[in-house]
C-alpha cells in the first residue's frame, strides 16, 4: 500500500489543489482574484451573519371559515334574487343548512343551488355538494378535494404575495420557501428590523369598499339587532367608534391596478389608487346610486375611513385619506400593491441574530478551531513524532478540503456547525491513530518496518471504515431531524468525515511512503 | 528526535472483566439517578421544547433598569416573565411564555413596543420565538431523532458483527445517552434543540469506540479460537487501550477550546460533548463489551457458551 502509484500521488495533488482553490475565496479579499477563479465563499448560517428566520404558518382554519361565510351569503342572495322564502340559514361545522319555507320550492331552490353554488373542479364536478334532508331542508358543504385545493392555492398565492412585498421592502436577498403543507419559511440576511419585516409579510391587507347602512340606529346596535347581512366594523379614526356596513363589498382590493403614497390638499398623507376595468365600471354603478350616502373604505375589517359620495367617480381612481403617517401610508400602499394574503398568516417561528452578535460568534469559533488544531497538533506530534506531523499535514489538507467543498457547495456553517468542525479534527486524527497503532502492534508482531507500515494502513482500514460509517449515521438523522442550526452541524459533520478518512488514509500513506523511499529507514519512528 | 510521550504502556494486562460487577453497580446507581432526576426535578427545558420568547437587548451605554422592564411587562398579562442581566449590566435577557391561544409573533411584537417604550433605545441583539405546536413537533422528532439513531446502530452492527455485539452496543448507547441526560439534569442545562445534536453525536462517537474494541474482538476470536470469551475480551481491550486513550484526549483537547473560548451559545453543547467523550469510552470497556459476555457469542460453529451454567435436562 505505501508505493507511491502515479494514481495516488495525482489524487493528492488534485485534493490539495481543490481545497487550496476553493478555500482561496475566503480568505482573500474580493477582486483578487480573476475573474475565471471560484467566487464563492462559505455560505454562514443566520446565527453567524446577523438575520431573521420568520416561520409562518397559513391559516387555513380562517381561510376555510371565510369561504363557508362567503357560500352561506351566496346562497342568501341567490334564494333572494329567485324569490324563495327560506328560514334557519346557518352554518354548523362544517355544513351549511338552510329550511325553505314553501314544501313546493324544495326541489327549485335545490336545482337553483346545485347548478349556480361555488366554481367547476379541473376533475369534473362541483366543488360544492348540495343536498337535500328531511323537513324541507338542503345543506351545503364543500367537497373536501376542494378544501385541500384551495388551502394548497392559498400558500402558493401567499409565497407569492409575501416575495413582492418583501422585495419592495428592498431586503437583500430574502429566501423564501414552502414548508410541510401549509407552512412558509422567510430568511432574511443581514441587519433588518424582524418587527416591521413581520408586519409587512403578516398583514392580510385586504381592502373592500362597503356601503355604510344607515337604517340602523344606535340603539339597535347596543341591543344586538344587527341583521344578517350587515357586519359592525371598528372605525381608525375613532369618531364614531363603529360603522354598521353592508357585508357585500362593493369593490374589492383584487380590482384595485395601481396604488402609491401622495399627499391630498391639505399636504396629508394620502393614497392614490386605480381599479381595473371591471372595477371602475361597479364603483361608478354604485356611487351613481348612491349620492350623498356614505360608504366605508375597509382594511382588514377596519374602518380606515367612511367619505360621503359627493358624485358619481367614473374615472375608475380616487384617494383613500385617514389617519396616515407618511410611513404608514407608504407600506399600506405597497401592500395594497402586492395584493392582499389569501389566509392570514401566524408566525410560529422566529429568530433574530444581530449582526453584532453573529459576528462574536464566528470570531469566537475562529479562535476555538485555532486553538483546538494547536492543541491537536502539539499533541499528535508529542505522541508520534514524525508521523504525527505527517497525520497534522492531512489535517491541514483536510480543513481546506472541508472549508472549500463547503464553500462550491454553498452549505450554511452556523454556529453549531463550527463545533463539528471541531469534531471532525478529532474524528480525522482517530483514523491516524488507529493506523498507527497497528503498526506498533505489527512491529512488535516481528514485522521489518516496511511491511509492519503497510500491513497499518492495510488492516486498519477496515476498522477505520466501520468506525466512521456510525457518525455518518448519526449525522444523517441529524439532518433529517434537525432545524436550520443542528443541519447546519450535521451537514459540516458529514462532509468533514468523509474528507477526513480520504485525507488520513490516503496523505498520510504518501508520505510516509516518500518518507521510506527517500530516507530507507531501519525502524519506524513510533516504536 | 525527542522521546515521544506514552500516555499507556504498551503490553499492558488490565484485568478489565474483574471489575465489571463494580463498574456495572456504579452504572446503574447512575442510571437509576438519571431516571429519579427527570421525574424530580425534571429536565430544564429550553424554548425549543416548552416554547415561548427570548429576547436579548442591549441598552447602550446607560445600565438596564430592570424594575422598568418588569413593570412594563406586567401590564401585558403574560404570566411568568423572567427579566435579568447577563454579562454586562447593559445586557438583559428576558423570556416568557406565549399565552395560551395567542400568536407567539404577534405576542413579541407587542413586548418588543412595551420595552422599547419603558427604556427607550433599545436594540435586541437576538430574538428566539417557539410557537406551542412548533415545540411539541420539536419534542416528538427529536425523541424518535435519537431512538432511530440507536435502532439503526443496533442494524449496522448486527449486520457487520452478529446481534449479540449489537445488543451490547446499544445497551451501551443507551447507557451513555442516559448518563449524558444526567450530566444534563446535575448541571442543570436549558435542554435544547444543540443538545439533542451533542447526544446524537455522542451517539455516533461512542458507537465508534465500540466498534474498534469489537473489530479487534472479533480479530482475536479467528485468532486464539481456545482462549475464553472474558480473555478475549481483556486482552482486545488491552490491546486497543493506546488508541482509545489517544484518541479521547484528542477530541477532549479540540473541544476545551470550544467550551472555553466558543462562546455562550456554544458552552453547554461543547460540555456534554466533551462528558459524552469520557462516558463514551468507558462505556466501550465496562458496558458494550460484558454485556457480549452476558449473552455468550457462538465461537464460529460452536454453540453458544453464556457464563450462566445451563439448567439440567429433565
Amino acid at each position: 500500500m505505501l508505493a507511491l502509484t502515479r494514481w495516488k500521488i495525482f489524487l493528492v495533488a488534485a485534493s490539495l489543489l481543490f481545497g487550496l482553490i476553493f478555500t482561496l475565496p475566503n480568505v482573500l479579499p474580493a477582486g483578487v482574484l480573476p475573474a475565471w477563479a471560484p467566487s464563492q465563499r462559505l455560505n454562514l448560517g443566520l446565527d453567524l451573519q446577523g438575520g431573521s428566520y420568520l416561520l409562518l404558518e397559513v391559516d387555513t382554519a380562517a381561510l376555510k371559515k371565510e369561504r363557508l361565510t362567503n357560500l352561506t351569503e351566496d346562497i342568501r342572495t341567490k334564494l333572494r334574487a329567485e324569490q324563495i322564502e327560506f328560514t334557519a340559514l346557518a352554518l354548523v361545522g362544517d355544513t351549511i343548512g338552510v329550511r325553505i319555507t314553501d314544501p313546493a320550492q324544495v326541489q327549485a331552490a335545490y336545482t337553483l343551488l346545485n347548478n349556480s353554488l361555488g366554481e367547476r373542479l379541473l376533475s369534473g364536478g362541483r366543488d360544492v355538494s348540495v343536498q337535500t334532508a328531511p323537513d324541507q331542508r338542503i345543506q351545503v358543504k364543500f367537497v373536501s378535494q376542494a378544501a385541500n385545493a384551495a388551502a394548497s392555492d392559498a400558500v402558493t398565492r401567499s409565497i407569492e404575495i409575501i416575495r413582492k412585498r418583501i422585495d419592495a421592502l428592498g431586503t437583500k436577498e430574502p429566501i423564501i420557501t414552502q414548508q410541510g403543507a401549509t407552512r412558509i419559511v422567510v430568511e432574511a440576511p443581514g441587519e433588518s428590523d424582524p418587527e416591521k419585516l413581520k408586519a409587512v409579510i403578516g398583514k392580510t391587507a385586504k381592502l373592500t369598499f362597503q356601503m355604510v347602512d344607515n337604517d340602523i340606529s344606535p340603539e339597535d346596535v347596543t341591543a344586538g339587532r344587527i341583521p344578517p347581512d350587515d357586519e359592525l366594523l371598528a372605525n381608525d379614526e375613532g369618531n364614531p367608534p363603529a360603522y354598521i356596513v353592508k357585508r357585500r363589498s362593493v369593490v374589492t382590493g383584487e380590482m384595485l391596478t395601481a396604488a402609491s403614497a401622495g399627499h391630498d390638499q391639505n399636504n396629508a398623507p394620502d393614497i392614490n389608487f386605480a381599479f381595473n376595468g371591471q372595477g371602475a365600471r361597479r364603483f361608478a354603478q354604485v356611487t351613481s346610486e348612491n349620492i350623498g350616502k356614505p360608504f366605508a373604505i375597509v382594511l382588514d375589517k377596519r374602518v380606515i375611513s367612511a367619505p360621503t359620495i359627493q358624485s358619481a367617480i367614473t374615472a375608475g381612481s380616487g384617494q383613500i385619506t385617514g389617519r396616515f403617517t407618511e410611513e404608514s401610508a407608504h407600506d399600506l400602499a405597497l401592500l395594497l400593491k402586492s395584493g392582499a394574503l389569501p389566509a392570514p398568516l401566524n408566525v410560529v417561528e422566529q429568530h433574530t441574530v444581530g449582526a453584532e452578535l453573529g459576528a462574536d460568534a464566528v470570531k469566537a469559533g475562529q479562535i476555538s478551531i485555532l486553538i483546538g488544531a494547536a492543541l491537536i497538533f502539539a499533541f499528535i506530534i508529542l505522541a508520534y513524532g514524525l508521523f504525527g506531523g505527517f497525520a497534522a499535514v492531512a489535517l491541514v489538507v483536510n480543513g481546506l478540503m472541508i472549508v472549500g467543498a463547503m464553500s462550491v457547495t454553498q452549505a450554511t456553517l452556523t454556529l453549531p456547525g463550527i463545533a463539528g468542525l471541531v469534531l471532525t479534527l478529532a474524528v480525522a486524527v482517530d483514523a491516524n491513530v488507529l493506523i498507527y497503532e497497528r503498526m506498533r502492534d505489527e512491529v512488535r508482531g516481528g514485522r521489518p518496518p516496511m511491511s509492519a507500515a503497510d500491513a497499518g494502513f492495510k488492516r486498519a482500514l477496515t476498522t477505520i471504515i466501520d468506525a466512521n460509517v456510525t457518525t455518518l449515521v448519526a449525522a444523517i438523522i441529524m439532518f433529517q431531524f434537525g432545524s436550520g442550526p443542528v443541519k447546519g452541524f450535521a451537514w459540516t459533520l458529514f462532509i468533514g468525515v468523509i474528507t477526513s478518512v480520504f485525507t488520513a488514509v490516503l496523505i498520510t500513506q504518501v508520505l510516509i511512503g516518500w518518507w521510506f523511499r527517500t530516507f530507507r529507514p531501519k525502524a519506524l519512528p513510533i516504536t | 528526535m525527542w522521546p515521544l510521550i506514552k500516555l499507556i504502556p504498551h503490553n499492558t494486562h488490565f484485568k478489565f472483566v474483574s471489575f465489571a460487577r463494580l463498574a456495572a453497580t456504579l452504572s446503574i446507581i447512575a442510571v437509576i439517578a438519571t431516571v429519579v432526576g427527570f421525574f424530580y426535578p425534571g429536565l430544564n427545558l429550553g424554548i425549543d421544547f416548552k416554547g415561548g420568547t427570548v429576547l436579548e437587548l442591549n441598552t447602550g451605554a446607560k445600565p438596564v433598569d430592570l424594575a422598568k422592564v418588569r413593570g412594563a411587562l406586567n401590564g401585558l398579562s403574560l404570566g411568568d416573565v423572567q427579566v435579568q442581566t447577563f454579562g454586562k449590566p447593559n445586557d438583559a435577557i428576558v423570556r416568557f411564555q406565549t399565552p395560551a391561544g395567542a400568536n407567539p409573533g404577534v405576542v413579541v411584537t407587542r413586548v418588543k413596543g412595551a420595552v422599547s417604550q419603558a427604556l427607550g433605545e433599545v436594540t435586541y441583539s437576538r430574538t428566539d420565538v417557539i410557537g406551542a405546536q412548533i415545540s411539541d413537533e420539536l419534542k416528538i422528532k427529536g425523541a424518535g431523532a435519537l431512538l432511530a439513531a440507536i435502532g439503526l446502530m443496533l442494524l449496522y452492527i448486527w449486520f457487520r458483527f452478529e446481534l449479540q455485539f449489537g445488543l451490547g452496543a446499544v445497551v451501551a448507547l443507551f447507557h451513555d445517552v442516559t448518563l449524558s441526560f444526567g450530566l444534563i439534569l446535575l448541571l442543570r442545562l436549558e435542554f435544547s434543540l444543540n443538545l439533542v445534536a451533542a447526544l446524537l453525536t455522542i451517539i455516533g462517537y461512542s458507537m465508534n469506540d465500540t466498534v474498534v474494541v469489537f473489530d479487534r474482538l472479533r480479530e482475536n476470536r479467528r485468532k486464539y479460537k481456545r482462549m475464553p470469551l472474558r480473555d478475549l475480551i481483556d486482552l482486545s481491550v488491552n490491546e486497543t487501550l493506546s488508541r482509545t486513550v489517544i484518541t479521547g484526549v484528542t477530541a477532549l483537547l479540540a473541544l476545551s477550546g470550544l467550551a472555553v473560548f466558543g462562546g455562550e451559545s456554544l458552552r453547554p453543547l461543547s460540555i456534554v460533548l466533551l462528558f459524552g467523550i469520557v462516558i463514551g469510552t468507558y462505556s466501550s470497556i465496562y458496558v458494550a463489551s460484558p454485556i457480549i459476555l452476558l449473552w455468550g457469542v457462538k465461537k464460529d460453529d460452536e454453540a453458544a457458551t453464556p457464563i450462566a451454567p445451563q439448567p439440567a435436562r429433565p
